[in-house]
């Protein structure tokens, strides 16, 4: 009998293959303000502005079952805080868009005293109560530009990290900016998807798998559902506060309407997740390239391009509820971000 | 004459796993079978695949001599075929009187059952007729789960482990009704894990054991070795 | 007595939101599913019974009367193509649907309606009010309570003394033990789903005749239907009136401090009752 040894690998070769190209692809978007035109940039801004607004509510909804309609509130508050420092206390930028996510995160805290009361369906209405509650409260605020909101001061602007160097190397004010905040949102997707693949792959990350699966069982082998959703909520709730200052930073203005849109930070994200695939890293990377072809070449029709996707979106959770990356992994059974760990024979 | 029920290499699958291997069996008109078996040797399933709540093949399943497999449950109630499931399974928010209802609320079949009938084979109902079915006694509520499936007036009536968690006493009040129903036109199917119970009740007995059929006959013909190696397997 | 009026008000205006609701509370109680395009499809009734009052010349009730079957249809179709297809044990699905109905209407209204406001005219009712006292109540505000107590009456009437009801109270209880009993679950919906859009359409009069309407304030009857379903507790269609009559005085409470606090202090007494009683003030016995 010979004697096999064994290796627990949770890689694939097509997960090397992709890490690979998925530094390269990093590296180019980092070089992209050269390389391709503001135009671009500014697409490239609002698609990983909706990645990580994607990953986050997939990690609610996907993972650890808290499908929220009201993740806008968190955009929102980040937006407000980010725009109130610049106003009326201006610290460094980055300094703001850290206070945005602690700020969200803190607040969220308080909503989730309310909504984690709420079961199921009716803790997705409940996070749309607390959204509305917000975006009510921050409108009647006068001194925060009430209905009208606020712009970002033009000296505030030029406090951004690597303006000046910009600057000289010919980009325009506005240009600066845009170029900031991309490399910023990209700093921020890059991170937000290698934290929640880390944190999928911890046995907490894989207890919460568990606990979607079967809460009762995943609980009688400890795993703590309660904490770790109040830890995902939390996780989830400073990214989407980053993101909302990121946002309306490029914007240079915020006012509740466009903070607090349902349909932006809300519908596009859902339809995101669901048609890319829930319950997976890729799926949301494959829903936002889906949605911005979509917007590229529907989105001059107006309401009926929002009709077309509230269809798409149907369709898709009735006819292929794992998305189109569920189709395409369980097709080819390729796998980009492993989470299993597999057994593996040595020799 | 063909049987009123017949099953012919039924099979029935729980996602992967195989529970039912194959099962022929019939029922004869105004027969009263027994199947016994241990825990999982595929009774419940048998009854719920026969019930329509397990998928399977359309000629599964003979009703008079028609396939009926591929039908849902709620058409094959309409068929005639009616269940006392295991547990009860009373609706909770309604009435003892309600729940008799619910079973002629959908269709209606002519025949000897009505609520004054049902009253009159466990009068008790009666006098709790307004209470929430869930309030009463087990036993009281078996009678409820066998009155509601009897207002359809069924050509088949399967009843599901109906002495599970009953005392003695009240079993036997139960099972004291049974000449009545088959009196009134049913053919009965009882699934038992009670053999002497099973014996006393049943023309034909019929064992399973990992869902296969292992023995069939008469209680008469039976002997106890011969159940005990159905029962358990023959290397027992 | 400017208190006793305000209070008054809110009363008849929580008659609005217990009829926005009671559908709502409907379609939770007999199958579970928490249809997030409610408030979009009472819109859709409004400019349903807007079009048939305005092309076909009908008067504005009898147009809402022709609405209703309509409604009916809408719902039992709905709910028998599309959502019976996504209730599973999963809530994902039908949350998913609803939303995605909800945007699909609301811009399918705003395709073809446009932006602009409308509003059903009654020839004069809206404006009416007659004196009891020292108070002055608008006749229509109190039909529209009444319409709610009706609606309430005929819905216990429905569920507890037809065989229809036994099978909505039935199924939820135990779904799958009522199609042993020979009924087909899908169709109870169907017609579930169909009655709450009729409850819809009668809401939907009253809103398009109370105020101005446009395609966007769908989401925002859900979030006051949804407050009063909670409130309430999911025990019984009484707690659903109650539950909007609630908050329609906590609106005109907030309305008389500062008009803008309005809908905020409604939202705010909502969120202090769910702290004091999770399950609202009057929940069911089996849950």
């Amino acid at each position: 009998m010979t004697e096999h040894k064994w290796s627990l690998t949770s890689s694939t070769r097509e997960s090397r293959i992709f890490a690979t190209l998925a530094i390269v692809a990093v590296l180019l978007l980092i070089a992209a303000p050269w390389l391709v035109s503001r135009g671009l940039i500014r697409d490239l801004f609002q698609i990983m502005t909706l990645l990580v607004l994607a990953q986050c509510w997939n990690l609610l909804a996907g993972y650890a079952g808290l499908i929220s309609v009201g993740q806008q509130a968190f955009v929102g508050i980040g937006a407000y805080v980010f725009f109130s420092f610049a106003v009326f206390m201006p610290i460094p930028p980055a300094l703001a868009i850290l206070a945005a996510g602690i700020v969200a995160a803190g607040i969220g805290v308080a909503a989730a005293s309310f909504t984690f009361r709420l079961q199921g369906a009716y803790f997705a209405v409940g996070t749309w109560v607390v959204a509305e509650v917000v975006q009510l409260t921050l409108a009647k605020q006068s001194v925060l530009g009430g209905g009208s909101g606020m712009s970002l001061p033009r000296e505030f602007r030029e406090t951004m990290p690597g303006f000046g160097i910009l600057r000289e190397m010919g980009f325009s004010k506005s240009a600066a900016i845009d170029v900031i905040a991309y490399w910023m949102v990209l700093l921020l997707c890059v991170v937000t998807i290698l934290v929640i693949y880390r944190f999928m792959r911890t046995p907490a990350g894989l207890g919460l798998g568990a606990v979607r699966d079967n809460v009762i069982a995943a609980r009688s082998v400890g795993v703590n559902a309660t904490r770790l959703k109040w830890l995902v909520y939390l996780g989830c709730n400073f990214i989407t506060g980053i993101a909302g200052a990121l946002i309306f930073m490029q914007k240079q203005r915020v006012s509740p309407d466009t903070a607090f849109s349902v349909i932006d930070w809300s519908a596009f994200v859902i339809f995101v997740v669901v048609i890319g695939g829930i319950g997976t890293i890729e799926g949301p990377i494959i829903g936002v390239l889906i949605f911005y072809l979509l917007q590229s070449f529907l989105a001059d029709l107006g309401p009926i391009y929002l009709i077309i996707l509230g269809a798409l979106g149907i369709v898709s959770i009735l006819v292929a509820p794992s998305g189109i990356w569920g189709l395409i992994s369980s097709r080819t059974g390729i796998v980009l971000f492993p989470i299993r760990h597999n057994l593996k024979k040595l020799g | 004459m063909s049987p009123v029920l017949q099953t012919h290499d039924l099979t029935a699958f729980y996602g992967d796993f195989q529970a039912l291997f194959g099962i022929d069996m019939h029922l004869d008109e105004g027969e009263t079978l027994a199947i016994i078996g241990a825990n999982g040797a595929g009774k419940s399933t048998l009854l719920r695949a026969i019930s329509g709540l397990l998928p399977h093949a359309a000629d599964a399943v003979l009703l008079e001599g028609r396939p009926v497999g591929n039908l849902p449950a709620f058409e094959l109630s309409h068929q005639g075929i009616s269940m006392v499931p295991e547990g009860r399974k009373l609706f909770a928010s309604l009435s003892v009187e309600e729940n008799l209802k619910t079973g002629a609320d959908a269709f209606t079949r002519p025949g000897f059952w009505s609520l004054e009938r049902v009253y009159e084979l466990f009068p008790i109902l009666k006098e709790r007729q307004h209470q929430p079915a869930t309030s009463l006694s087990g036993g009281q509520q078996q009678m409820v789960a066998i009155g509601r499936a009897l207002m359809s007036n069924p050509k088949v009536l399967l009843c599901d482990e109906i002495s599970l968690g009953l005392a003695p006493v009240v079993i036997r009040d139960i099972y004291a009704a049974l000449p009545q129903i088959r009196e009134a036109g049913a053919s009965v199917v009882v699934v038992e894990q009670d053999i002497g119970q099973a014996m006393k009740v049943a023309d034909r007995v019929i064992c399973m054991m990992e869902g296969r059929v292992t023995l069939e006959g008469t209680p008469a013909d039976l002997s106890r070795e011969a159940i005990h190696n159905a029962y358990f397997g023959d290397a027992a | 007595m400017i208190l006793i009026d305000t209070i008054l008000q809110g009363v008849m205006l929580g008659g609005l939101y217990a009829l926005f609701a009671l559908g709502l509370s409907l379609t939770f109680g007999v199958m579970r599913l928490v249809n997030l395009a409610h408030g979009d499809l009472i819109l859709l009734g409004s400019y349903i019974i807007l079009t048939l009052a305005g092309s076909l010349y009908l008067p504005p009730l009898i147009a809402a009367l022709v609405a209703l079957p309509i409604m009916f249809v809408l719902g039992w179709a709905l709910q028998r193509f599309l959502l019976n297809h996504a209730l599973h044990d999963d809530i994902l699905p039908p949350l998913i649907v609803t939303f995605g109905l909800s945007i699909l209407i609301q811009n399918g209204l705003l395709a073809i309606f446009t932006a602009d406001s409308r509003r059903l005219s009654l020839g004069g009712i809206e404006a009416q009010s007659f004196a009891v006292g020292p108070l002055n109540i608008g006749v229509l505000p109190l039909m529209t309570l009444l319409a709610a107590v009706l609606v309430v009456l005929l819905l216990n009437f429905v569920f507890f003394k037809t065989a229809l009801g036994r099978a909505f109270r039935a199924t939820s209880d135990d779904a799958t033990t009522l199609t042993l009993m020979g009924r087909d679950t899908r169709r109870v919906f169907a017609i579930a789903t169909g009655i709450a859009l009729v409850v819809a359409g009668v809401a939907a009069f009253f809103l398009a005749t109370r105020a101005s309407i446009n395609p966007s304030i769908g989401p925002a009857r859900l979030i006051f239907a949804f407050e009063a379903v909670i409130i309430g507790g999911l025990g019984s269609f009484w707690g659903t009136l109650i539950g909007g009559i609630i908050l329609g005085v906590a609106q005109t409470l907030g309305g008389s401090i500062d008009p803008e606090f309005q809908v905020l202090a409604g939202h705010l007494v909502f969120i202090a009752i769910l702290f004091l009683r999770p399950r609202g003030l009057f929940p069911r016995a089996f849950d």
